[in-house]
């Protein structure tokens, strides 16, 4: 019996300890704001935070997540309203949006590490979340917002 | 955790809007030649607008959200004609049905094809409104009118909200088309204005539903291996060791497809399990013998030298003015050029993936799809119903990109599910995504043009050669289809006497389908690097070189010239091609990028290029950085556009944004080959997109302000990016890039 926190809430999970977060998220606790892009950690369409630490949770098995702590986007913010979300929707980020979990997850976590992120940490810290619409320059702005330096 | 309730309520229009609601469907004709009056057309297609009494306006979106915001725009449209209060308005998406007209959100066609629709739709409420109130005053209706969700009766001050006047709007007749008055542009309060789409808050939190995300009460999980090579079939199957799997309830078989491809599913061995994760591992454990069929010798490099050797023959002539061979004949030299560009991958960010329950010999399906009538189609076809026996409702699209238009993993579900009596989810991995698209077509170009003392041509050939996407309906389609040759190749806008565009055939040994902007991408970057090519021949600069091209302004005539536009508009008058809006494209590239003070130095290089699809007209500027190990950097775009009126700036610039980035990928990165008649790409590290390190920094968007009629804004920015990237290249490096993507080409 694998034991998690997802969002503040305790989780026992009996299945195969294989079987990647994503797919437990998804299918078996019904939250499907965390997307599949590639299931090997190429994308970060899947990106959460593991113990407050971005994680591709394709390639995170629910072993490797028993005893810790997951925030998925549905648990990012009570009112979706975390800086980081206010800038997306400021800067009107999102075109077909599918992508825009995983960014936004990921840009929380950099902007922990990085409170005041150069361009060149952006990219270095962005570069595994694809966006296939090309929404990068927006998401670039909106992270800047946030963190509130000049774009 | 079970809920069929996704993307809000859906439903037929009767299910969505309260009984007592005033329904007011406005009929358009469906845009294709000859549908001369809407009651001949054999359906009746319509865009519908509903009042609540509560005063709640329900406007249907018929065309699929793929990221282009249309779901939010064109009810916008509806909702400011009517003057309506934004945040009273209630957006309900489509089912699939003929009743709405051409829901194939493709092409860039939905606002050219239906603003008009929609601001009828709301001119038509509007004034059954305002009749109603003056029916209730006893006053004329010439002094009851619409004001922000309210008619006022001005003289009396009396006020009416739209709820309290649908019990007497529903005894009405609706006033006739010619009857129907719109607002002036000064009016508007949505159109015009970058307003935030619907879907921005759930898109945001992670609350969006997509095709991938749809369930059914008592859903299982589908993965199918497919027959690795195109018409291959199903020999046998060992599925002992799949079974023993926990968690996995049963294999299926499914027959393969027969030519025509069309939209049919593949055809393989399904395995149905209680979740996807499991579904796909246990898929990995079936011991299957193929029959690999006619296409296991298909090989890209062999299929390269055919399509280059092909494209340096004598072609079908499609375009023809003057006498280029005798031009030629007389020419001291010549100028020859050969272009390749690769097969590539739609790879929307969410695989195809769809939920589909086949019961009572009727089929329910929720699904990614950008033609739900489509989706319909195929499943009739696939299970033997009629079509009326399919509802497809629509969810949000993880991207589209022309992938999501060929609906065959609707049908899949949909098959699997009468196959096992079950509501079946079927999703695709990333690489059955690669392994099994409907691949953007592979194309070899051969130009050849003989230039006066200035550089300019006197003659200019130039031939294609590609399989068609006309094989998905006919399999002997050897040469390109009409719509394709319309797709920049025919309709080269130079001042130029003698022209000749050809077109040679090959064989096709995959699927092929549209990807954005479609036939434009290899056309453009042919007839704009050749451009380019000739002009620094010529040692002119780019843009006075282009501009003298063009020639004086005129509008070419298409329907002498050529075959005009199926898809996009089909209305030569409204959309003649018009060498002035072309020309200011340029001009406003030029002034905006600053191209007259910048100079390319090693290293360092500016590019440009033209391009006219989807009835817009475009021009890039591109600077790049080339380093010293050859790594290229993208440090700017400037991209201008002529797309005639907008409704929604902010939604347009990022649709260009975009299209720079898909077509920096396309250029750089993208290329899908097959080996042994197998498709060796499999996810996104062989596969590469462009991430947001190799993206453009900045891409500024420069719309020309126009009073035209609203074209496409989804496609027409990404054909001029390969040949601008390309061009930029030239000038920082001397290296003249003939054959994609980039990659291939040491730049160092």
């Amino acid at each position: 019996m694998i034991q998690l926190k997802v969002n503040g809430a305790g989780r026992q999970f009996d299945g195969d300890p294989d079987m990647p977060l994503l797919w437990y998220l998804r299918d078996v606790l019904d939250m499907t704001g965390t997307k599949y892009g590639c299931g090997m950690g190429l994308c970060g369409a899947c990106t959460v935070h593991l113990d407050g630490a971005a994680a591709r949770s394709c390639s995170t098995s629910m072993k490797d997540a028993a005893g810790k702590s997951v925030t998925t986007i549905e648990g990012l913010a009570a009112h979706g309203d975390h800086p980081v979300q206010q800038a997306w929707k400021s800067n009107n980020v999102p075109q077909c949006g599918y992508c825009q979990s995983g960014q936004i997850m990921q840009a929380v976590a950099l902007l922990k590490e990085k409170p005041k992120p150069t361009d060149h940490d952006i990219d270095e810290i962005m570069q595994g979340n694809i966006c296939r619409c090309g929404t990068y320059q927006r998401i670039r702005q909106a992270i800047k917002q946030a963190a509130g330096v000049k774009a | 955790m079970n809920t069929i309730n996704i993307v809000s309520r859906r439903g037929f229009l009767e299910r969505f809007v309260s009984a007592g609601a005033l329904i007011i469907g406005v009929p358009v004709l469906q845009q294709v030649s000859g549908a001369a009056e809407v009651d001949d057309a054999p359906f009746h297609p319509s865009v519908y607008l509903g009042l609540e009494p509560d005063g709640t306006v329900v406007i249907i979106a018929h065309r699929s959200e793929m990221g282009t915001g249309i779901r939010s725009v064109l009810p916008m449209i509806a909702a400011d004609e009517l003057d309506a209060d934004w945040k009273r308005c209630k957006v309900e998406q489509a089912i699939g049905d003929p009743k709405y007209g051409d829901q194939n959100t493709d092409g860039s066609c939905s606002i050219t094809n239906f603003h008009t629709a929609f601001r009828e739709a709301g001119a038509t409420a509007r004034m059954m409104l305002e009749n109603s109130a003056a029916l209730k005053w006893s006053v004329p209706a010439s002094e009851c009118h619409v004001k922000f969700h309210e008619v006022l009766h001005a003289p009396s001050g009396r006020k009416a909200g739209f709820g309290e006047l649908v019990a007497l709007g529903i005894k009405q007749l609706p006033p006739k088309k010619e009857e129907l008055k719109f607002k002036s542009p000064s009016e508007y309060r949505y159109i015009g204005k970058d307003m935030p789409i619907i879907d921005l808050e759930d898109l945001c939190t992670g609350r969006g539903k997509f095709g991938i995300d749809a369930k059914m009460p008592g859903m299982v999980y589908a993965s199918i291996e497919r027959p690795p090579v195109f018409g291959g079939k199903l020999v046998s199957v060992d599925d002992a060791e799949a079974r023993k799997m926990r968690g996995v309830q049963q294999t299926v078989t499914l027959d393969g497809l027969k030519l025509p491809y069309g939209f049919q599913p593949l055809g393989g061995v399904a395995v149905i399990a209680d979740n996807t994760w499991t579904a796909m591992q246990a898929r990995k454990k079936l011991k299957i013998e193929w029959d690999l069929g006619p296409n296991a010798a298909y090989e890209s490099e062999a299929y390269k030298k055919q399509l280059l050797d092909t494209a340096r023959k004598p072609g079908k002539v499609v375009r023809n003015a003057g006498d280029v061979d005798a031009e030629f004949a007389r020419a001291s030299k010549v100028h020859e050029a050969a272009y390749y560009v690769p097969l590539l991958a739609h790879a929307p960010m969410e695989p195809p993936a769809a939920v589909a329950e086949f019961k009572d010999g009727k089929v329910l399906a929720y699904a990614a799809v950008q033609d739900p009538q489509a989706a319909q189609d195929i499943i009739s076809k696939t299970l033997g119903i009629d079509k009326k026996d399919v509802t497809c409702h629509v969810t949000l699209l993880g991207g589209g990109f022309g992938r999501k238009s060929k609906p065959d993993y609707v049908a899949e579900a949909a098959l699997l599910s009468k196959k096992i009596g079950k509501p079946v989810k079927v999703t695709w991995s990333r690489e059955d995504d690669l392994h099994f698209d409907y691949y953007h077509s592979v194309a070899g170009m051969y130009m050849k043009a003989t230039t006066d003392a200035k550089g300019r041509p006197t003659a200019w050939l130039q031939r294609s050669v590609f399989p068609s996407i006309g094989n998905m309906f006919a399999p002997n389609a050897d040469y390109a289809a009409g719509f394709e040759m319309e797709m920049g190749w025919i309709n080269v806008p130079y001042d130029i006497a003698n022209q000749r565009a050809e077109n040679g055939p090959v064989k096709n040994h995959v699927r092929i389908g549209w990807l954005r902007s479609v036939s434009n991408i290899y056309h453009a970057f042919a007839v704009q690097s050749f451009t380019d090519e000739l002009a620094a021949a010529a040692n002119r600069d780019r843009v006075e070189y282009m501009l003298d091209l063009l020639g004086e302004p005129r509008k070419m005539n298409m329907k002498e010239d050529g075959p005009h536009l199926a898809k996009a508009g089909d209305k030569m008058d409204q959309f003649p091609l018009d060498t002035a809006r072309w020309r200011r494209v340029i001009e406003v590239a030029a002034e905006r990028s600053g191209w007259a003070n910048k100079k390319s130095s090693p290293g360092h290089g500016f590019g440009i290029a033209s391009h006219w699809s989807f009835n817009t007209y475009v021009a890039a500027v591109v600077e790049v950085e080339v380093d010293q190990r050859g790594q290229l950097h993208i440090h700017r775009v400037d991209i201008a556009a002529d797309p005639g009126q907008i409704i929604n700036p902010d939604r347009v610039n990022a649709q260009f944004e975009g299209a720079a980035v898909f077509g920096t990928s396309l250029t750089l990165m993208g290329e899908i080959t097959a080996m042994d008649g197998k498709i060796q790409q499999s996810n996104f590290h062989n596969y590469p997109v462009a991430r947001m390190s190799e993206a453009p920094l900045k891409t500024h968007v420069h719309i020309v302000a126009s009073n035209e009629a609203p074209a496409g804004v989804g496609e027409p920015g990404v054909p001029v990016m390969a040949p601008a990237i390309c061009n930029a290249i030239f000038a920082a490096t001397g290296k003249r890039i003939r054959e994609l993507p980039v990659k291939k080409t040491k730049l160092a």
